[in-house]
């Protein structure tokens, strides 16, 4: 074999071949989990805005709730003495947040509908906040902030669509719930949506979309509600469903950072040299001309492989083998890119980050590890320009350290160069992690602030 | 400035994608397209397809940053879609890790005959950490009931100490279980192998962080964002070969608890516990004292699909023993350094 991949498609499938599929039984569950896209969504709330609610609805409305999980949550609320199954209990991990009431980190839960698999994002909404919600965040494409419409906006519903966007989670929906408790009024909507949408000015909100909502009952969950007909949008699970996230992603600009070297030592494959990493963004295809950084060395993709044999393109989040028409010296952490869209090569990064540790806190003059695409490297803090206040977005010039759940602008010198973008161009390229090198704890997320 | 997104994937809608991903030498029945997007083009990718991507790159992850990883394979479905996917990633190269199978002595035959086919035909090496042995040594105790899950976590931590495996794989998913939502996907574990929810890294985009101190170690969940009905739309789609024991067949078994048990050398009926015979099939596969079948005629992958997507019962509910024993027994177990 001369290095080319061919497929090695995996033989069969149990001991005998079953015998071929039949389409009426193929049809639900391969139409519906196969060809469905992913959305990836966080959700955000103060402590009584009914967000377990609003999840528990969401797992029971999709059928993501199983009958055992349903009557273990039935026994546990007949037993507390709640006169309704609390769905809230639905999502409640970890024995010891029972114990206490509370829920002290981010959960992933997951539910499918015929158009869509979703994974939320379950961030806690009182203590440790920022931290928690960073975290769910930065890899949402969506983020649902949930506010109770009797008391309206609070200060941690501005914090949360604060959060949302320091992010750049490209879509937000604010989510009016309780709408029950306001005899369903109109009014009331109408105020809120107008109080928040003022406030949105001041933060960049690429997409927003407001719906009122009662987790509780179940209305504008999955159906429009019957309580609301001046309501004209859609219901929360058709916006999910149909929300465009495909094009969120960048496919613009070519980065792929190599994540490991592959040379295989075996007789059947011989001389064969490819970079497998996942694409951070772009559209690679083979034959077009690259640039390797740091190097700089030009040269062509050969080929892009996969297990399942060569594709035409690759764009993020792919997984796949690069291999290039020249043997150059590459390893892991380089980058391969576009000689005319080339990332900023550099070892002073502007960025705002939040800081994340209880133990430490982040003050000018400090070592740190950078953790950056495929690349680590150390760095020194050099400077805080300011804290932000995330209840009023003010800037406290005179702030000299971090501490747990700030967010601050800094400047950063690290030991090797790194290749970045601006955040909010490319969350791939523009994030990264502090790590502590005495503790190893992950200290901070970062996102690079680039003027060009 | 921020991207404006939605000017850029649409610009570029009327390059429909035709290659990615799969060129294969041998499609399988009715399988056209798996994974492609039905509307072709905005370079859209599956959830499938975005699943499998984010497990390879944490396989790769792990393999260029940590020391002396190994995969936990149990010759269950998970760990099975685990070894293919660390083939998937490495290809053409072999799986560069070895693989450990936390051998209770109560295995189904059809799940040791498989485990051995496999690690031969990827030329993995194999490492068999025995529970038997470790009794036998005075290790640890065999537990009244006969069950020997929970006295794996001891044999798995010896084992790695041995090895001095610094990251180990296992093959988890965060829907299995309320204790494993919060689960990172690189769980830190210190040096006594446990499991301290309070003490994790924050995990952010898909940066991991792997460092640890000597005697440290990270378990790496790689599936931890797939369900259980993407586990067997994957095997379908991608014919990953399981062992027979998942398919509908016909066994002889009695009821205990409102569950249905096999009939074999490590598991016998009591008295007033009637055999009978019927059509069933496994959902997990486990120790076999306590891995409890389901009736099912489903006798193809497409079939078991099928079933799952209709299911109303979570795996573990349904045939899992152990489990049952308390509303926080996984959490517990996960404590004392179990997956």
């Amino acid at each position: 074999m001369s290095g080319t991949p061919t497929s090695t498609s995996t033989t069969n499938p149990v001991e005998d071949p079953p015998p071929a599929s039949t389409p009426a039984m193929t049809s639900a569950a391969t139409t519906t989990l196969r060809n469905i896209d992913m959305l990836r969504f966080a959700t955000a709330g103060s402590v009584d805005d009914g967000k377990s609610t609003l999840i528990g609805r969401l797992l029971y409305d999709s059928k993501a709730i199983f009958e055992d999980q349903l009557s273990a949550v039935e026994e546990t609320s007949r037993r507390m003495g709640d006169e309704y199954t609390n769905l809230a209990l639905l999502t409640d991990g970890l024995r010891a947040e029972r114990e206490q009431g509370i829920t002290i980190d981010v959960a992933y839960r997951y539910f499918a509908t015929p158009r869509r698999k979703f994974v939320i994002a379950d961030t806690p909404g009182h203590i440790q906040y920022t931290r928690n919600m960073v975290t769910g965040a930065s890899t949402a494409d969506l983020a649902i902030v949930l506010v109770d419409a009797r008391k309206g906006l609070v200060e941690q519903s501005r914090r949360h669509a604060f959060l949302v966007t320091l992010l750049r989670v490209p879509h937000l929906v604010l989510a009016v719930n309780k709408m029950d408790l306001v005899d369903w009024s109109q009014a009331r909507y109408e105020e809120l949506y107008e109080e928040f949408t003022a406030f949105a000015t001041k933060l960049e909100i690429p997409d927003l979309t407001v719906i009122p909502i009662s987790a509780l009952h179940g209305d504008n969950i999955v159906q429009r509600s019957a309580h609301m007909p001046w309501y004209d949008g859609s219901s929360l699970v058709h916006y999910l469903e149909n929300v465009h996230v495909a094009s969120d992603r960048n496919l613009t600009d070519v980065r792929f950072p190599v994540q490991y070297v592959l040379r295989p030592q075996s007789h059947d494959v011989r001389d064969y040299r490819g970079y497998a990493g996942q694409v951070a963004g772009g559209v690679l295809k083979p034959g077009d001309e690259v640039v390797v950084l740091p190097s700089g060395f030009a040269t062509r993709i050969k080929s892009i492989d996969t297990f399942d044999g060569p594709v035409e393109q690759a764009y993020p989040p792919m997984s796949v083998v690069v291999r290039l028409e020249d043997e150059l010296d590459i390893s892991r952490g380089d980058l391969i890119c576009r000689p005319h869209n080339q990332p900023h090569v550099t070892q002073d990064i502007e960025a705002r980050v939040c800081w994340m540790d209880e133990q430490t806190k982040l003050r000018p003059g400090m070592k740190v590890r950078v953790k950056h695409t495929t690349r680590q490297a150390r760095a020194v803090v050099k400077d805080l320009q300011y804290r932000l206040d995330v209840n009023s977005l003010h800037r406290d010039e005179s702030a000299s350290q971090l501490q747990l759940n700030e967010i601050g602008r800094i400047s950063m010198r690290t030991q090797q160069p790194l290749f970045v973008d601006d955040y909010g161009r490319n969350r791939a390229t523009g994030g990264f992690i502090l790590i502590d090198e005495a503790s190893n704890r992950t200290v901070a997320a970062g996102m690079v602030v680039s003027g060009a | 400035m921020p991207l404006e997104p939605s000017s850029v994937g649409r610009r570029r809608r009327k390059t429909p994608v035709r290659s990615h991903p799969t060129v294969r030498s041998r499609p399988l029945p009715g399988e056209e397209g798996i994974t492609r997007m039905a509307d072709g083009g905005d370079y859209r990718l599956s959830q499938l397809d975005s699943l499998e991507a984010e497990s390879i790159h944490i396989m790769r992850e792990v393999v260029a940053e940590m020391e002396r990883p190994c995969l936990l394979f149990s010759g269950g479905k998970d760990s099975i879609v685990m070894l293919h996917l660390a083939r998937k990633a490495f290809w053409p190269a072999r799986i560069p890790f070895p693989v450990m199978h936390v051998d209770t002595g109560q295995n189904f035959p059809e799940v040791l005959e498989f485990r051995d086919r496999l690690v031969r035909e990827l030329g993995v090496q194999l490492i068999v950490a025995s529970v038997q042995d470790a009794i036998d040594r005075g290790l640890v105790r065999e537990e009244p009931n006969g069950s020997r899950n929970r006295i794996q976590t001891p044999v798995l931590l010896e084992a790695a100490e041995k090895h001095r495996f610094d990251c180990l794989f296992g093959g988890a998913r965060r829907d299995e279980e309320r204790a494993r939502a919060k689960e990172r996907v690189f769980s830190f574990r210190d040096e006594f192998g446990q499991w301290d929810p309070k003490n994790q890294r924050p995990e952010l985009w898909s940066l991991y962080n792997g460092r640890v101190f000597p005697g440290e170690s990270i378990r790496v969940f790689p599936l931890s964002n797939w369900t259980e009905l993407d586990i067997w739309s994957y095997i379908e789609g991608h014919g990953v070969a399981l062992p027979s024991i998942y398919l509908a067949h016909e066994r002889e078994v009695f009821q205990r608890d409102g569950m249905l048990y096999a009939v074999n050398e490590h598991c016998q009926p009591k008295k007033g516990e009637p055999t009978l015979t019927a059509v069933v099939r496994y959902r997990t596969v486990g120790d076999a004292t306590l891995t409890a079948a389901v009736e099912s005629d489903a006798d193809t992958v497409a079939k078991v699909v099928a079933e799952v997507a209709a299911t109303r019962v979570t795996e573990r509910g349904a045939t899992r023993g152990d489990d049952k024993v308390s509303e926080a027994a996984m959490e517990d177990r996960k404590r004392e350094g179990y997956f």
